[in-house]
Parts: C-alpha cells; structure tokens; sequence
C-alpha cells in the first residue's frame, strides 16, 4: 500500500511541475533566439503583474513547424515578411485591434503597410534589416562590394555560408541574375547548382555560432544578417559589412497574435508594450537590429542615424527584395537545399 | 515482494508515454499519407535506388560511426584492461575520472572542442607558436569522428570494464598452470570472457554515433551532414515528418538488426550477458 502511494504521489508530482502554481496571467511568446533586451520581459512582468512565458527558434522554418504541431500555447510569435505571408494565407493569425496598440502611431512609415500584410492588419514591425557579407579587411584583398565574391576560388575554404534555405538560395538565385523569389523551376534548379559548384569553397554552413567565428577572425568573410553584422563590428574593427551590389534581401520581423492564443489581450498589450519608445531603446541598445520606432531612431546619436550597415540610404534599400511567400515552391527549395547539404 | 510490485507502476507509465509511445507515433507517421491513408511513399523517396541522396547519407553515416566505434574500441579496451588491474582505490578513483567529463553538458564539451580545434583556436595557436600550421582541423570528418569519439569513449570503456573486473581470477590462473602464457591466457580465455562487454560497448557507442546530429552540425560545419542532420532537418524546417519518420524508423530497424546478429554470435560462443 505505502508502494502504490508513493508511485502515485510521483505522477502527481510530475503532473503539478507542469501546471502553473499562482493565478498569475500568463503569456507565452515565440521569438527568435538572442532578439529582445535582457530586462525587457521582466519589466513587463512587474508591469502588468503576469508572467511571460518566453521561447526562441534559430529559423522561421522550424518556428512554423513546431506552431502547426502545438496548437493553443503560444500568444505572441515574431517571425519574418514572407512567414507571416504564409500564416496570414494559411489562417493562422488572429487579427489585431489596433485600438489597443496606440504605440502604432510611433512606428515610421517606411516598415507599415508592406506587401506581406497590407493595412497591418495582422502583424506590428519589431526589427528590420538586410541580408549582406561580413568580411575581414584583414583576410581580404580589398573591399568585398558583390556575391560573386563567395564564388571567388581565391578565399577556398575561407568564408561561412548560412545555414538556412531561403537565404543561401536566395543569394544563389541573385548571382544567377534572377528574382530572390523566383518560383521558376528552372531558375531554383540553376541556383541549386551554383550552390552545389560553391560547396567546396566553403568553410561551413553556420547558424548563430557565426558572430563568435567572425570575431575571433576564423575565417574572411561570412553572409549575415546587419544587427548581427554591427554587434560583431562592435567587438573587432577589422570587421566590414557591405550590402553587395547585384541587390539583397530587405527584412522585416513583426510581431503577431496567433488565431489560437490563449491571452489575446495580453498578447495586444505586450505588442504595444515593445513599440513604447523606453522600451524599443531597450530592444534596439542590446540587439541592434534597425529599429522602426521612430522615436528612438530620432534619439540615436548622427553616426549611428547615418551608419550605413544599421540604416542604409534609400538608394541601396532600392536594391534590395523583400522575400515572398513561396506557395508550393517552398517544398522545391527545401529539396534543393537538402541535396546541397548532403552532397 | 508483492508489496513492492506498485513501486514499479511509474516506470511502466514513463516508459508507456515518453518511450513506447514515441516509437508508435514514428512509424505511424513513416506511413501516413496526405489523407489520412496509408502509403509506402516515403519508405519509397528514402530507399530510391535510382537517386540515392539519402542512402548516400546513411552509408556515410555508417562509415563515421563505424569508424568512430573502432577507434573507441582501440582505445577502450586497452583502458578498461588496465583499470581492471588497478588495485581498487586507485581504481574507483580512476573511472570516476573517466565518468567526470560526462557530468558537463554534452553540447558544452562539443564546444569545447570548437574552441580548441579553429584556426584560431588554442592548438593552431599553440602549432603557430612553433611555426606550423595553421592546420584545417574544423569542418572535416576527422572533427566528427574526434568529437564521436571523444564523447561515446565512456561507453566503450565502462561495459568492457565491468566484465573484465568480474573475470574469476581462478580462471586466469587455471589457463596459467595449463602453461599458457600471458598472451595465449588473452586470446583463450580473457577475451573470449569479456566479449559481452565489448558487445554492449560496441552498441552502446555505435548507437548514438549512428543519430548524432549535433556533433556533425558543430564540428561538421553542415559540410557533410549525416543522417541525424537530414532527419532533424526533415522534422524541424522541412516539416516533412512522413519521410524523416522514415528515415528513422529504417535506422532503428538497422542498429536492431545488426545487434541482433551480434547477439546471436555472442550466445553462440561465450553466452554471457549483454548489456543492451
């Protein structure tokens, strides 16, 4: 008898590790990892006397996976331009009251009303930037300026990749003289093979571990994203980010409200809570992605205003895509990229 | 005893949800169709004879883990030989050592070797101090077998171990008054004792060889993934459960197979237990 208590008060216990033990509110939010102020969730928190639940993913990829597999648990995810295409086409966000997110107004009109969620009706800018090249001044024969540079057999097993399908493809296909965005079969096929003649000239194909790799001058160059290439500037001058010249790729990351959320509310008041200047500041200080936040951009200091890595002139924005959604030719890039990484 | 059978219930429940039910789900999903049907279609994409991206990946991975479990072997064995004969303080002491480095997160020793084997790293650094180098040891398939091998060797060494300190000296000295000498007493009869061990270590540092996904990924660079790549690949980005489901369940099916022969082979001879 004292055998079955004790077994049962084991799976009881297990069961009460699992349920939230005060009646706080909570709200569970999905973001990228490394990607929001470090004091930024705990503020909130004290604010609205509730506590956060708080996830993070490497790609917009696998974020959507796992929403599409665990259904009811998250309230506010962050993903990118063509992924909430994607989950606006597919119903899975909720729509917003922008009423309750009078924060709105402070966010510039560059990063509204784009392509991917028309009226924003769906999704409130957090961070912007570009895809472009990292380099060592050092390691290099003077300034890197195009992506046919990554196709230079002079730096052999001298740069890093990214390991994410859209924008290694992407850069492929830009090389290749086509849209970022091609759903030509054809195109993505000669992309492929780009990517394929590239692959012995490549060091790796890297995720976040990048910055800490291009710090510490492993190699001379590396495709990333502009708030990780200022972040890796910061701590080694010799680094220099260039937005090459055939044209990249223009991002933006907004928040949004799942269809499914359990604290719908809350979920609109943290999106407002982001876009508030003292805490956008917060955000862009420790992440320093471009920040859509016009107040804050307004506050910064002229060189960083006028940097061209964090807020590039209008004429190389001109030059940039942003990526779409890509329908049922997703699953062609996926299959080409998973043939490039197991050659 | 009949008291205690109910202390058991919370292992037949974990098991039944974090073990059975897992491997029930996966090879539910290896054959789920579009419609809820049931389908071949990505046994079929994954064994295409006619274009066998995959099978490649399988094979290599079989190759990286077979070889990692051979140098394992190589080392271990030696190692587990030479505990055995420790006197016992020093013993205990010395596998504790051996045990030690697994009380750190597995990803943070693989770091670890990140940060040692880079270009920059401390033994570039070191063979530049000396003026060679630097030596591309990042982003090869030596680094994942290094790293395989670095973290399975407790496995290898600790069964074997076990075995071999369990031989009956009695058994030893028997063969010696037979007037066998110290290298026939090995191959008659050490050996032929410890083989369930060297069985279980073999397994046991095979297996996860085989499906480590995160050693090739950091050490590996993504520059020759292995299975564990293309499957984590397949259920995290791709979103491709049916065929990474697949793929694992023709993994499992392997590593059982191959371990059943060897079981097979090991009751044949010595019959003693195998720890698997």
């Amino acid at each position: 008898m004292i055998s079955l208590v004790l077994a049962l008060a084991m799976l009881l216990g297990l069961a009460a590790g699992c349920a939230n033990d005060d009646g706080k509110q909570t709200l569970n939010v999905y973001n990228w990892g490394d990607y929001i102020g470090e004091d930024v969730i705990e503020k909130f928190e004290d604010q609205f006397d509730c506590k956060v639940n708080y996830e993070m993913f490497e790609q917009n990829e696998d974020m959507y996976t796992k929403l599409k597999t665990v259904k009811g648990t998250y309230d506010v995810v962050i993903p990118s331009d063509y992924m909430i295409e994607r989950m606006i086409r597919e119903d899975m966000l909720a729509e917003l009251n922008l009423d309750n997110i009078p924060n709105l107004q402070y966010i510039s009109d560059y990063c509204l009303n784009r392509d991917f969620d028309p009226g924003n009706k769906y999704s409130v800018p957090y961070m912007w930037g570009t895809v472009g090249i990292i380099y060592n001044t050092t390691m290099t024969d003077g300034p890197i300026t195009a992506w046919a540079d990554l196709w230079d057999p002079k730096y052999e097993k001298n740069f890093f990749m990214m390991n994410s399908v859209r924008d290694s493809m992407g850069v492929a296909l830009i090389v290749c003289g086509y849209d970022m965005n091609s759903r030509d079969e054809a195109q993505i096929e000669e992309a492929k093979e780009k990517l394929m003649e590239q692959k012995p000239l490549v060091l790796a194909y890297t995720g976040d571990e990048v910055k800490d790799k291009m710090i510490a001058g492993e190699a001379a160059m590396a495709v990333c994203y502009s708030g990780d290439a200022i972040t890796m500037i910061e701590q080694n001058e010799d680094l220099n980010y260039v937005i090459p010249v055939e044209g990249s790729n223009l991002w933006f990351d907004n928040m949004c409200i799942l269809k499914d959320a359990p604290n719908k509310e809350l979920a609109e008041q943290f999106i407002n809570f982001m876009c508030s200047e003292e805490i956008a500041a917060e955000n862009r200080e420790y992440i320093n992605y471009s920040t859509p936040q016009s107040q804050v951009l307004e506050n910064l200091p002229d060189e960083i205003k006028n940097d061209p890595v964090q807020y590039p002139d209008a004429e190389t924005l001109e030059r940039c895509q942003i990526y779409k959604d890509l329908g049922d030719m997703a699953g062609k890039y996926d299959e080409f990229w998973t043939r490039i990484i197991v050659n | 005893m009949k008291k205690f059978r109910y202390a058991s219930l919370p292992f037949a429940v974990y098991a039944l949800i974090f073990i059975l039910a897992p491997l029930i789900l996966i090879v539910f999903y290896s054959f789920a169709g579009p419609n809820g049907g049931l389908t071949l279609e990505h046994y079929k994409a994954f064994f295409n004879f006619e274009d066998p991206v995959y099978l490649q990946v399988l094979w290599r991975s079989i190759k990286v883990a077979a070889v990692s479990t051979l140098i394992c072997l190589a080392l271990g064995y030696p190692m587990a030989y030479i505990l055995s004969k420790m006197r016992p303080g020093l013993r205990d002491t010395m596998v504790f050592l051996f045990v030690l480095p697994m009380w750190m997160n597995f990803l943070l020793r693989t770091y670890a070797w990140m940060t040692l084997l880079e270009r920059t790293g401390l033994i570039n650094t070191l063979l530049g101090k000396l003026g060679l180098g630097p030596l591309d040891l990042m982003y090869t398939q030596g680094a994942v077998i290094l790293g395989n091998v670095y973290n399975f060797l407790p496995f290898m060494i600790l069964p074997i171990y076990n075995v071999l300190v369990k031989i009956d000296s009695s058994v030893v000295e028997a063969a010696q008054d037979l007037g066998a000498n110290r290298f026939v007493v090995f191959r008659k009869v050490i050996f032929p004792l410890s083989l369930p061990g060297v069985i279980s270590g073999v397994s046991m540092t095979f297996m996860p060889a085989v499906s480590t996904f995160i050693i090739s990924r950091l050490l590996g660079g993504g520059q020759q993934a292995l299975i564990g790549d293309i499957i984590e690949n397949q259920f995290k980005v791709v979103g491709n459960w049916g065929l990474g489901s697949a793929m694992s369940v023709a993994l499992m099916v392997l590593i059982l197979a191959a371990m059943n022969v060897a079981r097979k082979y090991e009751d044949e001879n010595a019959g003693g237990n195998v720890l698997l």
